[in-house]
């Protein structure tokens, strides 16, 4: 009797199981899982997919960069509005770190922490990571903001409603308000330029070539030589937001 | 513009240059501790009527039309605030719905619409009618309109009013916390900030919200019986009293133990989080929060749990208590939307914030939103005063 019993619920153990086996088995062939980890961008895209390489090493910090952006996309002249900046980096013989960005870096910089006290020093040029999981286009509440075809992050200004929660979002510091416009603005990688043919404004004045553009489904792009000859990192790793934008020589202390 | 040149010169450290405009002012503080207070409202009453805490009667109603008139105000902070008020309405029209935000405008309505208005209309009906025969002139019209035409007294009717209004109470509880454990998730959901990013946020701004809503319900209650100069149902102001330091504990063990595990695990964010906490925020977080908004109500209200004094001294230290409430939960909401925007995003600087006084963020305009739903409620109550209410049969 009691055998019996062992018996049919070891029976019913084993057709349990193999119900539970067959349904993972079952539902798994729907959608296999996969161990491939796309490193930038879903794979088997044909469109261009647009990413920017900087390389902290060539840039010397002459703002150019920030300045030409100011002058072709109409941002406004005061120092709270930037589409683009240079930030330099001075860490100290004693630990310490200074970092400043006066004016954004549009005016040149002076070195002020004194050089015997200087341990490394550097520029990091910053503007829109165009990342593809962008924080700042998940939490738009109308859609005003989006993802172009070529992943570039657009604003809709006709359609923003200023509301400032993408400015919140965005883990870079890459978006403001305008204060005319009343509406959410940032990098376009002069999509305007792009269209046409053109490079955005910042990589055409850059005097060093330390900032490079490219498709990332392109083989043959620089981008690509760039990605595959240095290993770069994207700021801010941890959030995942899909960063395109690639630094060659990133320091640990940079945020 | 010109405070933020001076706000430059008082940059701390190093920001990102965007930074130095604080994109939300002191109009999206008053946008959650609002719809706090209106959950909050809404949750004392539903003790009532869902979970039979009878001796809560007197502030029944009361705290039904103070969830309703501070809810007709709380998004209209929110929207002045925006750089485009009159493309408000494309949240509705075409929300996008990964956006926490997007969903804020279909929640608002459902919980105005669905759950207050309707619940407020089944238990007013059958007054509403007979005030609409006995009323004169423009006070009739507006009884008449707001029957809606039904105007059947039957007491399978009535029944029914009260089925139906039950029903949308247990409804509205969940309503109450999804509408506040929601704006806590605005908050919460941003990863980018590791101040507000936090799994506990809602549940904390839900808390705080409960705390609030009671605080201001035993604030009016006392405010309206001394108005009106009746006695206050002292054993209802002691269940109250109950309530508010049974959910002051609770909020305060969550709030605790978000900071213990912030600071234990102690992330890349710690440093300038912990300078923020003792440096800028300061007298808001210890003093304001803490120490007035939280730790004396506990205590006192604690007190009370242990020995009761006379009336006499009661009544001015509970209201001493709902007023420090409302005061603490004030500066938590400061503290969560100032206060995660006055570090940098870089962990290496602070901004600055000034409260102006003039303008459409400034202080006056500030306070003009917070009367405005007093002003509503007075309105409301003299509408439809709940001391005038037919006696219900069910309630001896």
């Amino acid at each position: 009797m009691g055998n019996e019993k062992l018996n049919a619920s070891r029976r019913n153990f084993i057709r349990k199981s193999a119900l539970l086996a067959g349904t993972f088995m079952a539902s798994s062939a729907v959608k296999p899982f996969s161990a491939i980890l796309f490193a930038a961008n879903e794979p088997g895209k044909t469109e261009p997919w647009y990413a920017i390489g900087i390389d902290i090493e060539k840039c010397i910090g002459c703002g150019n960069c920030a300045k030409a952006c100011k002058s072709e996309n109409d941002v406004p002249k005061d120092p709270f509005y930037y589409r683009s900046w240079v930030e330099q980096y001075a860490i100290k013989n004693d630990g310490t770190m200074s970092v400043v960005s006066p004016n954004g870096g549009i005016d040149g910089f002076t070195q002020t922490v004194p050089d015997d006290e200087i341990y490394k020093t550097f520029f990091v040029p910053k503007m829109c990571n165009q990342c593809y999981k962008s924080p700042c286009v998940q939490v738009c509440p109308v859609g005003a903001t989006f993802v172009s075809p070529e992943g570039v992050v657009l604003v809709d200004e006709k359609y923003c409603m200023g509301c400032s929660y993408c400015v919140q979002a965005c883990p870079y510091g890459c978006r403001y308000l305008h204060p005319e416009k009343k509406t959410a603005d940032k990098c376009t990688l002069c999509y305007h330029r792009l269209k046409k043919g053109l490079k955005p404004a910042c990589f055409e004045v850059c005097p060093t070539g330390a900032r490079i553009y490219g498709d990332l489904h392109d083989e043959n792009d620089e981008l690509h030589n760039f990605l595959k000859d240095h290993n770069t990192q994207v700021l801010k790793p941890h959030l995942n937001t899909g960063s395109k934008l690639f630094y060659n020589g990133l320091s640990s202390e940079v945020r | 513009m010109e405070h933020l040149y001076e706000i430059l010169k008082q940059v701390d450290g190093f920001i990102y240059p965007n930074e130095i405009v604080l994109q939300w002012g002191i109009l999206i503080v008053l946008y959650p501790y609002i719809t706090g207070l209106v959950a909050g409202a809404f949750i004392l009453a539903s003790l009532e009527r869902v979970f039979k805490v009878k001796v809560l009667r007197p502030t029944y109603h009361l705290a039904l039309l103070t969830a309703l008139a501070f809810l007709i105000v709380a998004g209209l902070p929110l929207i002045s605030h925006l750089g485009h008020p009159f493309r408000a309405y494309e949240i509705l029209m075409t929300p996008h719905f990964s956006s926490a935000m997007a969903i804020f405008g279909f929640v608002y309505l459902w919980y105005l619409m669905v759950v207050l208005l309707l619940e407020l209309w089944f238990d007013y009906r059958r007054d509403l009618v007979i005030w609409s025969q006995q009323a004169k002139g423009f006070k009739r019209r507006i009884y008449k309109i707001l029957t809606l035409g039904v105007t059947d007294l039957s007491p399978k009717a009535l029944a029914w009013d009260e089925k139906l209004g039950y029903i949308v109470t247990v409804i509205g509880i969940p309503s109450a916390f999804l509408l506040h454990g929601y704006v806590g998730f605005i908050f919460g959901s941003i990863k980018a900030n590791p101040w507000w990013s936090s799994v506990m946020m809602p549940v904390i701004f839900l808390l705080s919200a409960m705390v609030s809503g009671i605080a201001l319900v035993m604030f009016l209650y006392m405010i309206i019986s001394w108005i009106r100069k009746v006695e206050i149902d002292m054993a209802c102001l002691d269940e109250i009293g109950k309530f508010l330091f049974m959910v002051l504990i609770l909020d305060f063990t969550l709030e605790s133990l978000d900071q213990v595990h912030r600071i234990y695990e102690a992330e890349e964010s710690f440093e300038i989080l912990h300078m923020l906490v003792t440096g800028k925020l300061t007298y808001t977080l210890f003093i304001f929060q803490g120490l007035l908004g939280t730790i004396i109500p506990i205590l006192t209200l604690g007190f009370f749990r242990l020995y009761l004094p006379k009336e006499k001294l009661r009544k001015p230290l509970y209201f001493l208590a709902s007023c420090l409430v409302l005061f603490g939960v004030f500066f938590m909401r400061w503290n969560v939307v100032i206060g995660g925007q006055l570090f940098s995003k870089s962990f290496l600087g602070f901004t600055s914030f000034k409260l102006g006084m003039v303008g459409l963020e400034g202080f006056w305009m500030a306070l003009v939103w917070m009367i405005l739903p007093f002003l509503i409620l007075s309105f409301i109550l003299w509408l439809v005063p709940p001391w005038k209410k037919q006696q219900e049969e069910t309630v001896p």
